[in-house]
Parts: structure tokens; sequence; C-alpha cells
């Protein structure tokens, strides 16, 4: 009995007493919002960086006959993109988004849009290679297939590759996300006030862990399994037509 | 065979496990505190070495009980709970003895006192504390000038108790009356240090903080100062902290403060580090 009592006290103290549960529920807003739109902004950093490295090994020695400014320009866009995804991918996100905080938007006060373009960055590496990885792996008799009967480039990737690419890449992208939704818990080193941060501060006001720690946990343990089932579902939607 | 392999494997991973846990735990003879070892010139590290009054304290201490002195550096807000539940035996790293603390954790006799100052940019438009606070007739700050003020401050420190708590708000957090935060005006950084950081590049106006790791800060760096005022109203006590009911090292502790303080050994230690800089 005594054990529930002083739960049950721990309990008030940690999330009723000066309506700290809202400190979660604040802290739990800014993660989202910091996965969403870090999450939009990496498949669109992931989508551009997969075509041009896709495109330009796929095309490498058609390019390079066409020779002249077009190869030029190419190698030069899958150079870039190479050396973005070598930086991103060698470095923490730590310490990229200190970086992104304190030296290039150093002048910025508003640290969830930093947070957003650090975590945007750091995913789209991520994603660009998963992407890629989809588009690779697509059997070149397809491209092929697509060519035959008319197609173009662009129009074979449209009609015919994407959405073989999107089914297969499904799991693998979901496991990214939710990989950065856990990742912005690192946000809190810049001073945004995310939920590992109400977390913390509760821990800093009760001086006590158990309860704190456990919530924190258990709510990123239930964003994260509504969003594999939110994915499950959608992969269920894309498997009918295979039966 | 390979039921045998996996076995014997797992048995040799569980004594390792064991193994490492056990020399983990406590010595008898061996003081753990915990502190944050970012906060000049109580504690910041040199080197390879933490350094500063509360570490020398802290050294002359464990000397005088006959123990050997281990440090933790972990993060602010984790002190008060590591050394409540018992993970380390003391807690010193400027620690300001506030009643909601001396719930959770037993504070020693004070050692030194620290007070609360503000550090600003040269060139901004804040020059006295006027400029930030509305006073009342008690002298006390009851809100801020202007709405669009924002302040660094060290998460968990008394600087953010100050300018967070409701109770006594400076009106940088407006909470409603059904406790929802209205604006994010006070930004808690990990260390000092990295508020600092934020000030110099105006990501906020000002940090509070205590005078003597202020003054830290603005020696080392040209673009900041500490505003001048009277800032009587935040005089803090610095105390050790020790486990509720752990009173037997609370006394021990007690008692070797007391005669550092009378052979003149801490007056020693803050001179070294507070008087000698400035």
């Amino acid at each position: 009995m005594d054990f529930f009592l002083k739960l049950k006290n721990d309990f008030i103290l940690n999330f009723v007493d000066d309506s700290r549960w809202k400190w979660l529920l604040d802290g739990l807003k800014n993660t989202l919002i910091i996965t969403f739109f870090a999450l939009l902004m990496g498949l669109a950093i992931g989508i551009v960086i997969a075509i041009i490295r896709s495109t330009f090994d796929k095309n490498r020695e058609i390019y390079k006959k066409r020779g002249g400014l077009f190869y030029c320009f190419w190698w030069i866009i899958n150079a870039i993109s190479n050396l973005y995804l070598t930086v991103v991918r060698g470095t923490p996100v730590v310490v990229q988004l200190l970086i992104s905080y304190f030296i290039i938007f150093a002048s910025s006060r508003n640290g969830t849009m930093v947070a957003i373009f650090a975590f945007g960055l750091n995913s789209g590496a991520y994603v660009a290679e998963i992407i890629r990885g989809g588009i690779m792996s697509i059997d070149n008799g397809q491209f092929e297939a697509g060519r035959s009967v008319g197609f173009n480039y662009v129009q074979t990737m449209i009609y015919i590759i994407i959405p073989q690419v999107f089914k297969s890449i499904l799991p693998t992208l979901c496991n990214e996300f939710i990989v950065l939704i856990k990742e912005t818990s690192v946000a809190g080193y810049v001073g945004i006030a995310d939920l590992t941060k109400a977390g913390e501060r509760i821990r800093g006001v009760t001086f006590s862990a158990f309860m704190p720690l456990i919530a924190v946990a258990v709510i990123y343990l239930v964003v994260v399994i509504i969003l594999t089932q939110l994915v499950k579902i959608l992969e269920r939607n894309l498997r009918k037509n295979e039966r | 065979m390979k039921k045998i392999i996996s076995i014997a494997l797992a048995l040799f991973m569980i004594v390792l496990g064991m193994s490492v846990f056990s020399s983990c735990s406590k010595k008898d003879n061996v003081l753990v505190m915990a502190t944050n070892a970012a906060f000049p010139p109580y504690e910041y590290v040199e080197g390879n070495e933490f350094v500063g009054i509360d570490v020398e304290i802290a050294t002359a201490i464990a000397e005088k009980l006959g123990m050997e002195l281990q440090i933790e550096d972990v993060e602010f807000g984790s002190i008060i709970g590591g050394v409540a539940e018992g993970k380390y035996d003391m807690g010193m790293a400027g620690l300001t003895v506030t009643e909601v603390r001396k719930q959770s954790v037993n504070f020693s006799d004070t050692y030194a006192t620290g007070i609360q100052v503000i550090i600003v940019n040269y060139g901004s438009s804040i020059n006295t504390l006027d400029d930030i606070f509305v006073f009342d007739d008690e002298g006390n700050p009851t809100a801020l000038k202007n709405a669009n003020l924002k302040v660094g401050v060290q998460q968990d420190t008394t600087g953010d108790i100050y300018s967070s708590d409701d109770i006594t708000n400076w009106g940088f957090n407006d909470i409603e009356e059904d406790g929802t935060v209205t604006t994010d005006r006070v930004v808690r950084y990990k260390t000092g240090a990295e508020a600092v950081e934020a000030l110099k590049s105006n990501k906020v106006d000002m940090v509070i903080i205590d005078n003597e790791p202020a003054k830290s800060f603005v020696n080392a760096n040209d673009s900041i100062h500490i505003l001048d005022g009277d800032n009587e109203y935040a005089v803090e006590d610095y105390a050790i902290c020790v486990a509720k009911g752990n009173d037997e090292l609370l006394d021990k502790i007690n008692q070797a403060l007391k005669e550092l303080k009378e052979d003149g050994t801490i007056d020693k230690i803050v001179n070294k580090y507070i008087n000698s800089g400035n």
C-alpha cells in the first residue's frame, strides 16, 4: 500500500503540481513540429539528391558521349551531392545542430527553425541513399521496357520506376522517420523546449528521475507506434494490386 | 556442440557483466562528488583536471575525512536528484540553498555567497536594470519593460528558477491562469558558457547567472559586460548537499568546513580564484 501511495504522490509531484504535464504537452508539440517539417525537408532534399545521383549513374556513358558543358554540369552537381552525403553522414547530428545554431544561423533567434533546418539536412542524406538504393534495385529491363514503348527517361521514371521504388523503400523510409523523431531529442542542446527537455525540466524541479523519464519514454513510444501503424496501413493498401 | 558453446558464451557474458557492475559499485573510502564543471571559478576543467573553488574545498574536506575524492561531472539538473537517490555522496556546484531543494536534500553550512547578475552585449539597448524590469515600491522586479526581451540561462540554476518560476516571476514567462506558458522568453542551455555564446550572437538579449562565473565569462569576452545595478534582491548562499538521512556525512562535512573556515583555508582558496584575477 505504501508503495502505491508513494507512486501516487510521485505522480502528483511530477505531473499535476504546477501543471507540469503541460510542459510535456508543450514539449511534445515542439518535438512533433520539428519532426514534421524536418521530415518534409529531408524528403525534398532526399528526392532531389537521389534523382541526381541515380540519373548520373545510369546515364554516365551517354552523358559522356554528349560531352561538353552538359556533362560538366552533371558531373559537378553529382560531386556536390556526394560531398553533401559524405559530410552529413560523417558527422554526428548533435554537432551539426550546434554548428547550425551557433555558426550558420548565428543571428537567428528562432531556435525551432534552426533545428528543423539541421534535422532536415541530416535526414535528407539518409533519405537520399534510401531512395537511390530503391531506384538502383529496379531491374534494368524495366528501364529498357519503358524506353521500348516510347517513353523517354523522365516518363519511364514517373510511370514505371517510381511506383515500384516507393513500395520497396517504404519500410526503410519508415525506419528513417522513426530515427528522426528520436533524434530530435537532442534539440535541448540549443535551448529548444522539446519533449526530452520538458522531462529534464521536471527532473530539475522535482529532483526525481523515475516519473519524468518513464513518461517521456512512453510518449516517444506511443508516437512511434502510431507512426508504424499508419505506415503498415499504407503498405497494406499498396499491396492490394499484387493479389 | 553449438548449444554448449552458446551456453558457455552466455555464462561468460553474465560473469563479465557482473564483474563490470561490481567494479562500479562504490568503495567505502571514496567520497563521490557530483558537479557540473562548466561554472568558473567554482568548478571548471583545466587541462585534464577539475579545478576551482568547490573542487579545492572538496579536496580539503576529503583530506580531513581521510577519504579519497572522486568527481563526477554531470548535468547541473541531475546533481540534486542523483544525490537524493544516493548515486553520489554529495553535490557541490555553486549550489544555492533554496526551500524547494531543501525538500529533497540536506544542505551543509554555507561556504560562499553569490549574487545573480545580468550580462548583456556592449551596444545593446539595455544599459541599466530599469531598461529591463518594472520595479515595485520595495525595489523588487515584477514585470518586463519590453515584451520581446529574451533571456538565456543555464537550465535548473537559480537564474532559471528566478526567471521561470511564477512565484518569483520576473515577467519572462507569461504564465496564464491555467498554467500555460505563452511565450518562450527563457531559453535554457546546458551550460552557462553556451548561454553566453548565444548572447554574443544576439539569440538572447541577456544572460542571468551567478556573479563570479559572470566575471569569468566577461573577462574572456570583450563584447559583453555585466549590468551595473543594485542586485541585493538576489543574494544567495552556496552549500554542499547530501542525501536526506545521511546525517553522519553531513556532520562530518560541517565539522570539516568549520575547521577549514577557522584556519583560513577557505578564504585562501576563494582569494586564489576570485580576487587575484581582477
